[in-house]
């Protein structure tokens, strides 16, 4: 290979890896814009409504806010290690969009072929989608350790103990998905649902897509599950001494979390790329993958508005003693299904690995 | 050339990681050195065509094992004076375990069983060659019982773990969900008539 091709291929590279990372950091701030307007709607007041027509610069502004505050950095921290967790947590938030696949394009007839539109079409995408959103967790615990204070520390804690819980169930969530499509790719997992919403894995797996959603609820950290941040008594957990630009950092991986999130439940679930009915086809694929991705957002938002937080115990006993052995049940369920005569005929209309 | 060129990086950097979780002294930062470490050899693993080897690395060590070194690390009071003074007290049994690891290893690689004559695909399989469905139909035919005798193995530790660790306190209170919602209005509720 010669050298001018190793520069073009890089190049290349970095445009793929630009075109996902810029809109995910867009989309960001304005899905926070959305989320103070949607809360606004449902509590019946304006939400921010100032800056620039109907509020739309408020993002903008924030941003800027937050880059010009000074950030503090706290005598006795590890100084070190407090500024790399919030780096730390924004990796991971960001490396895994590297496999979902947005769409497929020809790129407008000059491709022969159609080709996924992902910077990587891994063969183990949902493999690697869960380890990447693991270390998601190490932000938050380095951040609190770090910090060198009890709200922080007891925040980090809380925050490991909920996602390590809730990882269980959404993997056992995922294997349920696995057993249908036969394939861990995820483009291949999104054309095992082709061709109408009767197609889509929500209807054989409902329970599964709902133990999901509600599982990626607690991972974000997101309100009823928001006990790592829990303001009356954790003022604001692992974020306490953060300050300016790396609390932004903070929110950002979260945020970028929450859009992964709803991005895998529509791909895994709701049949990522395709239309509901096939006569809708002619609105390209991306389109309805985002459209869907946005609902699944405004649940989120939504979720947060109308329901309390939950006790910290309560929300064990949800991912331990209801989710796990829900899902438990369901792969049993799935697999008397796959290998019993005629149940298996029922089953095998999902299955497009069945000879 | 790029290949060798990333077997040195991802080699180097995990020799120099795993030489840094012996070295450092704040204990937080041995974790992280072999976090560092886990992931250069998942990205060995990916070198070798291994991708399934290499994910269930990084998902099963550092997503789940390594968190909770951290986990518990964090929790310790580290007694640095102390530290110091015992360390030489190992010295020995250390250098006994490294001596030995090094005559297996130079063994190892004397033996030939390593030599790239006798190792059956030395090349890159074509990208049709999925090796999590190989893994997983060699795992659960060829090897089923010894995939089978490991589970009971795990789960034998599971119930360990968990029957040494259980108990109830008295003075707790604990909640019965099923009880609270099937609580009735007339169970809690008591009409009173109060003479005036």
């Amino acid at each position: 290979m010669a050298w001018s091709d190793v520069g073009l291929t890089t190049l290349l590279w970095v445009l793929e890896i630009l075109a996902i990372a810029v809109p995910v950091a867009l989309s960001v701030a304005y899905i926070t814009y959305a989320e103070r307007r949607v809360i606004g709607w449902v509590q019946v007041r304006k939400g921010c409504n100032r800056v620039g027509p109907h509020g739309l610069l408020q993002p903008l502004a924030d941003g800027l806010k937050l880059f010009l505050k000074e950030t503090i950095i706290p005598t006795n921290s590890n100084k070190l290690l407090f500024v790399a967790a919030p780096v730390i947590a924004l990796i991971p938030a960001l490396v895994a969009f590297a496999v979902v696949p947005f769409g497929e394009t020809t790129f407008f007839n000059v491709w022969e072929t159609t080709h996924t539109m992902a910077i990587a079409d891994l063969n183990v995408g949902i493999l690697y989608i869960m380890a990447i959103s693991s270390l998601s967790i190490y932000g938050i615990l380095i951040g609190g350790w770090a910090s060198n204070s009890k709200y922080a520390l007891i925040g980090a804690v809380r925050a490991t103990c909920q996602m390590i819980s809730y990882e269980i169930a959404m993997g056992f969530a995922l294997v349920c998905v696995l057993m249908l499509s036969g394939s861990m790719n995820l483009s291949a997992i999104v054309h095992a649902q082709d061709g109408g919403f009767w197609h889509w894995y929500i209807i054989p797996l409902f329970p599964m897509f709902l133990v999901y959603f509600i599982s990626g609820c607690a991972e974000t950290g997101r309100t009823p599950f928001d006990l790592i941040e829990g303001e009356a008594e954790l003022v604001a957990g692992h974020m306490v001494e953060y300050s300016g630009m790396w609390f932004a950092t903070f929110s950002l991986a979260e945020y970028g979390a929450l859009i992964l999130i709803s991005l895998m439940t529509s791909i895994l679930f709701l049949g990522g790329w395709n239309a509901p009915i096939p006569a809708l086809d002619f609105i390209p694929g991306t389109i309805w993958l985002l459209a869907k991705t946005s609902f699944f957002i405004f649940v989120f938002i939504w979720i947060r508005a109308t329901f309390p937080r939950y006790r910290y115990d309560q929300m064990m006993r949800l991912g331990w003693k209801v989710f796990l052995p829900w899902t438990l049940a369901w792969i049993a369920v799935l697999g008397i299904f796959t290998y019993t005569p005629f149940l298996s005929d029922i089953i095998g209309y999902y299955q497009p690995w069945r000879p | 050339m790029l290949e060798a060129g990333f077997f040195y990086l991802f080699a180097g950097l995990a020799v120099l990681s795993g030489a840094g979780v012996v070295l450092v002294r704040n204990t937080m930062y041995s974790v992280l050195w072999l976090i560092f470490c886990f992931f250069n050899s998942a990205g060995l693993f990916f070198l070798l065509d291994a991708e399934f080897i290499g994910i269930v690395l990084i998902l099963i060590y550092v997503g789940a094992v390594m968190v909770l070194f951290m986990f518990v690390i964090m929790m310790l009071e580290v007694n640095r004076e102390k530290y110091k003074e015992m360390s030489l007290q190992y010295l020995p049994a250390g250098a006994m375990i490294a001596i030995i690891l090094l005559i297996e290893f130079i063994g190892a690689s004397a033996s030939g069983v390593f030599n790239t004559e006798t190792i059956a695909a030395v090349g890159h399989l074509g990208k049709d060659v999925n090796n999590t469905v190989e893994i997983g139909k060699i795992l659960y035919t060829q090897y089923l019982l010894g995939f089978e005798i490991a589970a009971i193995i795990l789960l034998v530790a599971l119930v360990g773990a968990i029957v040494l660790t259980l108990r109830t306190r008295k003075d707790a209170k604990y909640q019965n969900m099923t009880k609270q919602v099937k609580t009735r209005r007339e169970d809690r509720v008591r009409k009173v008539r109060l003479e005036s």
